[in-house]
Order: structure tokens, then sequence, then C-alpha cells
């Protein structure tokens, strides 16, 4: 194991940042801290770097418990999300910084420094000032500067946060790219669950402190631990339902009780793509009007509202969208594929999560 | 296209308000001329003075009055003295700056009230403050004789003083500087390794080096230039205890006018030094801010220019 946290807790002051965290980060893999802002994963970051003393629980890295060893032992890369590209010294010196103050001779830092910057694209840049070069290029400075003198792990803060959405793109490609060839574990924190999703082996997902959910980015989202996963992974309809006559019910749609008793609520969610469209009326179960198309590229998503007001998401294919001959306005039926019960009235939350329903066995003629 | 709009419709606009706080050239020349009349009268006239005042009597009589032992003495205190209280200035602006700029603690902003105290209190009320303490009726007096340790009408008097009257202006200079600043750069260097004494010297210190160059001119400037706090303590012994300052108010006293403007020109030398090197300094800091402010904004140069 690369990176080993037991139980960690971080508390400032009265409030918890985190709280008895727990997850181990394999040799070579690249995992992604995932949440909401102040969800703690930075905390987490810094805590595994020694920028951060945690209150509760151990750190170990590489077998060694890292707790009582200061920052500058720890042998660690890592990159800030403001970059913090020291502003007094030339992109070449920048990157030969770590590698000085372990006193490598001159010759092999000049190489390495000559080797990153080749292998980061800033080759002739060398002389350059931080502030003579685009956000990007910063940034792979930054992230040069961190690898120089081969940590054993690098970790990085938002590294894509600042710049901006074109140049973000290429960057988590190079991310990926420079991670398969250097193969250095890596973990760094975001808080854009596509970012997550599109760059990491695994995500490891924070709310408030404590540690969600640990999985690959398709089991995450496919099979999330609770209802906090399941809306902050993608698009999540949400319904909350009332059983009533042994049916749960919200407006026109029905779904089974699933054992919830008379007068109880339930709150149940899908996801967009869960929702079967046609142009014609009858098909379906339910009717609604497409009263909004957006469009995404491939996908287009459609706000659809039933006769009685309700608004649902969801997401269809252009060629669908083509080949069934939709447009904004058009009066459609849909049904709801499947979909997951998220809890039970005078439940607390990570309910039966973990089985998906699927609507057809419960009939579409009713 | 767009870009074309914009720049089109900002210069208007500019142009717009210009005619609109427009004065009319009466109005400008006189504006004009009242400031230079002023600064002429105030300022220029005055320093002029001085150094034609020192040259009345010709150039070896300026000499003269500037190798008289006496002068010697005082020029050599004056300087004793700026190297004592730069250093120390110096030290205590760069912890104080740091510990504001970059800890949380109780009692920061008194702290940094304090550190305005000799700006706001009058120079002869400082020296008195040190007379009440270490003088010979002073609270430490007695016990300081016993030990024959002389502070009050000595040297160590006026350094004291002199560190007092200049204790803002190095910690002043960089308070602001090192906020901006704030600590990644240093999270960044104990990330690489480095120990804390190496990323003072090697990050924190060059990146504010303009600032406290200028700092330290002030300082310096200042602890050449003070009278007030330094007349108090210093007893005013010619020879042992006068400093620059002093000598000139000493000579011009005794009617000695041109030997006073010739150890005053050195003072006002030093003055148009401080000025030149300031003037400098601030053009320096400028742009390294302005080039610091690029830095932060994503992107300056390639869609500006590129775009058609």
């Amino acid at each position: 194991m690369s990176i080993e946290l037991k139980s960690v807790s971080k508390r400032f002051g009265d409030v918890t940042a985190v709280d008895d965290v727990s997850f181990t980060v394999a040799e070579g893999e690249l995992v992604a801290l995932l949440g909401p802002s102040g969800g703690g994963k930075t905390t987490v970051l810094r805590m595994i770097a020694g920028l951060e003393v945690p209150t509760g629980g151990d750190i170990v890295i590489r077998g060694r418990r890292m707790n009582d060893v200061p920052v500058q032992q720890r042998n660690i890369g890592f990159v800030f999300q403001s970059y913090a590209l020291f502003r007094t010294m030339s992109v070449a010196d920048n990157i030969a910084f770590g590698l000085k103050i372990r006193k490598w001779p001159k010759s092999d830092t000049a190489a390495r420094v000559e080797e990153l910057l080749k292998l980061f694209g800033l080759g002739g840049l060398g002389t350059r000032y931080p502030h003579q070069l685009s956000g990007g290029q910063r940034q792979r400075v930054a992230i040069a500067r961190a690898l120089a003198p081969k940590p054993s792990v690098l970790l990085l803060d938002e590294p894509f946060g600042a710049v901006d959405a074109k140049i973000r793109q290429e960057l988590r490609d190079w991310l990926v790219h420079l991670h398969d060839e250097l193969n250095v574990t890596t973990v760094f924190v975001t808080h854009d669950q596509e970012e997550a999703m599109e760059v990491s082996n695994r995500i490891v997902i924070f709310s408030r402190g404590r540690l969600e959910q640990i999985g690959a980015p398709r089991a995450v989202y496919e099979q999330p631990d609770n209802e906090f996963v399941a809306r902050f992974i993608g698009v999540l309809n949400v319904l909350e339902l009332r059983v009533e006559n042994g049916v749960a019910r919200l407006h026109e749609l029905t779904f089974p009780a699933h054992g919830a008793a008379e007068g109880q609520t339930l709150r149940l969610g899908f996801r967009p793509y869960a929702v079967q469209l046609s142009p014609n009326v009858g098909e379906h179960r339910y009717r609604a009007v497409i009263k909004h198309v957006y469009f995404l590229g491939v996908l287009l998503r459609l706000e659809l509202e039933t006769p009685s007001g309700l608004v649902l998401r969801t997401r269809i294919t252009k060629d669908e969208f083509t080949r069934l001959h939709l447009a904004q306005g058009d009066k459609v039926s849909f049904q709801i594929r499947e979909y997951r019960v998220l809890a039970r009235a005078g439940e607390s939350l990570p309910a039966e999560v973990s089985a998906v329903h699927q609507t057809a066995q419960f009939g579409e003629g009713i | 296209m767009a870009g074309g709009t914009v720049r089109r419709r900002t210069g208007s606009g500019t142009q717009k308000s210009q005619r609109g706080s427009e004065e009319s050239p009466l109005v400008r020349w006189l504006l004009i001329g009242i400031a230079l009349l002023f600064c002429g009268v105030f300022l220029l006239l005055p320093l002029v003075n001085v150094f034609a005042q020192a040259l009345a009597k010709g150039l070896p009589h300026y000499w003269a009055s500037l190798v008289h032992p006496d002068s010697v003495a005082a020029i050599r205190l004056t300087l004793l003295v700026a190297a004592i209280s730069v250093p120390l200035n110096v030290i205590f602006g760069l912890a104080a700056a740091w510990a504001i700029a970059k800890f949380d603690f109780r009692g920061k902003t008194l702290l940094i009230t304090l550190i305005d105290l000799p700006f706001s209190v009058s120079p002869v009320v400082a020296g008195l403050v040190f007379v009440i303490l270490f003088g010979m009726q002073g609270y430490f007096g007695e016990w300081l004789m016993d030990r024959d340790i002389r502070i009050i009408f000595a040297v160590p008097g006026i350094a004291l003083a002199t560190v007092f009257i200049t204790f803002p202006f190095v910690a002043r200079e960089l308070i602001p500087i090192m906020q901006a600043q704030g600590s990644d750069q240093e999270q960044a260097a104990l990330t690489l390794g480095a120990t804390g004494w190496q990323t003072f010297w090697h990050v924190t210190l060059p990146s504010v080096k303009w600032g406290l160059l200028y700092g330290i001119i002030l300082c310096n400037s200042r602890a050449m230039g003070e009278f007030g706090a330094v007349s108090v303590v210093s007893g005013h012994i010619t020879g042992q205890t006068d400093t620059m300052p002093l000598r000139v108010e000493k000579l011009n006293n005794e009617f000695q006018g041109p030997a006073a403007f010739a150890v005053a020109s050195l003072l006002a030398l030093l003055a148009l030094l401080t000025l030149f090197l300031k003037t400098y300094l601030e053009w320096k800091q400028h742009r390294e801010q302005a080039a610091a402010q690029a830095a932060v904004e994503p992107d300056p140069d390639p869609t500006g220019h590129t775009s058609p």
C-alpha cells in the first residue's frame, strides 16, 4: 500500500473538518478525493502531505507511520491550487529548487531539469519567470517542480480549478497520460464529479468531513451507497412519495410501496437516462410536455412537465431525439425504467439503495 | 469582432469623461502655477539655499567646517546610531511583519497599533520617556548608576531613542506585502524539503526584498535625521553626544551659519539620495507587483492578441 489512512480525524477548534476517515491508495494508483467545498477533502490531502497534523488516527506512507514526520521528510510532491510558483525564480530554478535543497550535484540537477522541461512540453521556457507563462504552462511547471525530487506520492489540490474550460480538458488528458507514463501514486482533490470520473482509477467521496463512498468511477455511479453519493455523482431525479392504498404516489406517478406502511413517505431517485420516451402519447404510462431542450453535444437534456406540473430531467441521445421526431413543446408519453428507493420516513439515510428496481415487472398497462 | 466593439465603446467613454472634466486653460495653468510656486518657495528654494549658504565662504571653508573634529565626531556618531538602529529595526520589522501576515494570534490588532505608536507620539515625549526610565532620577537610574552604566546623555540613550522613533518603518512597509503574498510559496518550499530557514532565505526574503530595501532607506534617513527625541536624551556634549542634526543646531546657535549649513548640506544630500532611491524602489516594486498581478490572472497573452 502506498498511502494508508486509519481512522483519521481533524478538528479545528470546535469544527470537525475530517471525521474518522479510513482508506488506502495502492502503489501507482490515480485517486480522486471528491466532494462539495467544505467537505474535508483538501484537509485530508494536506494531512497526507504533512501540512496539517491529524488530531486522531494514523497516516501511513509506504509502510511508515507519518504522523510525526515533518513535511520536509515525507518525500511527497504537492501541487497547490494557486500553483505557488516561486515568482522571484525562473522556471528552471523553480523546478530545481527541491533538488538544490537535497544537495543534488549540479550536473544531475541540470539534467533532471532539462528532462522535466522536455517531458512537460516546456522546452525553451526554462529562463522565463512565472508571470511570463500562461495558466496551463504555470500548472505544468508546478507539477514538474513537485515531481523533480522523485517523490513517492504526488498530491494535487484542485489542479484544474484555476484554468479555463478549454485548457482544463487538455490538462485532464495530459494528467492521465503523464500518470500512465510515470506511474507515480497520485491523489488529487476536485469538486467536479465529471473530472473525478474521467481522470481517476478510484474516487473517494467526502461530504461534511465524512467518507461517503470509495470505488471505481463506474461503481460509484451505478451503485451509490447512499442518497448523497447518488445525487452528487451525476444527475438524479428525486421524488418524495406518500403511500396511499398500498401504492407510493406523487401526483400521477405511482410506484410499489416497497414495504412502507400506509401514510408513510418514501424517497426514490432515478437517473435521467432511465426515463423512456415515446412521441406516441398512448404508448407509455405517463404523459408530459417537453418544456425545454438543452443541447449538450451528443446528448440532449430534456425537461418534461407532467399535466400536474411535476418537472423531470431526462437525457436522450441526439440520434434518438431525431429518430423520434421530437421537438420542444411536443406532447409525449414516458415511463421510468429503473429507480432506487433512497429512504423511508423515519429511517436514517443510507437506506435500501442497493437494489435497483425494474419497473417493467410492475406493469405498464395500469 | 466583439473585442473591437468593446474597445470602441470604452474608447468613446473615456473621451467623453475627459471632455466633461476638462477645465479651461486659464484654470489649468493657474492650478499648475500655484503647485509649482509652492514647491519652489517652500521646497526647492530652501534646499538650494542650504547649499548656497554652505558654500558662501567658498569651498575651502566648506571643507574645513566638515572636517572640524567636532563635526567629524557628529558624523561618526550619526553613522554609528544608524548602524545600530537600522539592523535592529530590520530584524524587528521582519519578525513583526512575518507574525502579523502569516499567523493568527490574540493581540494581533494591539501589535499593529503599537507598531504605529512612534508615528503618533511626539519625538520629544519619546525622548522624555527614556529619561524617566534611565535618567539619573529615573526608575532604573540608581541601579544603573551603581553599575556605572550610562544610558542617558550617552550613546546608548541616543541609539534607544532612535530605535524607538524608527520602529515602524520596516514593519509598516513589509506587512502589506507579506499579507498580499500569503504563505503558499513558503508551504510549497516546505513540501519540497526546505527547512524554515531555507524557506525564509530562498523564498520569503527575495519576494519582499524591494519592500524591505524601501523600508530600510526610509528607516535610515529618519535615523540619521532625527532631532527631537535624540535632543532630549543626548545632553549635547560637543564631540561626544552630538549627532549631525544636533551639531547643525549648535553651530547655528553659535552664529556659525556657513559651518551649520555645511553639515546641513550633508543631511540634505542624504535626503536627495533617499528620495532618488525611494523613487527607484517604488518603480521597481510597482513593476514586480504588476507582474505578480498578471501571474494571478489566467492566461494574459494567448487570448487578447491572437484572436481575429
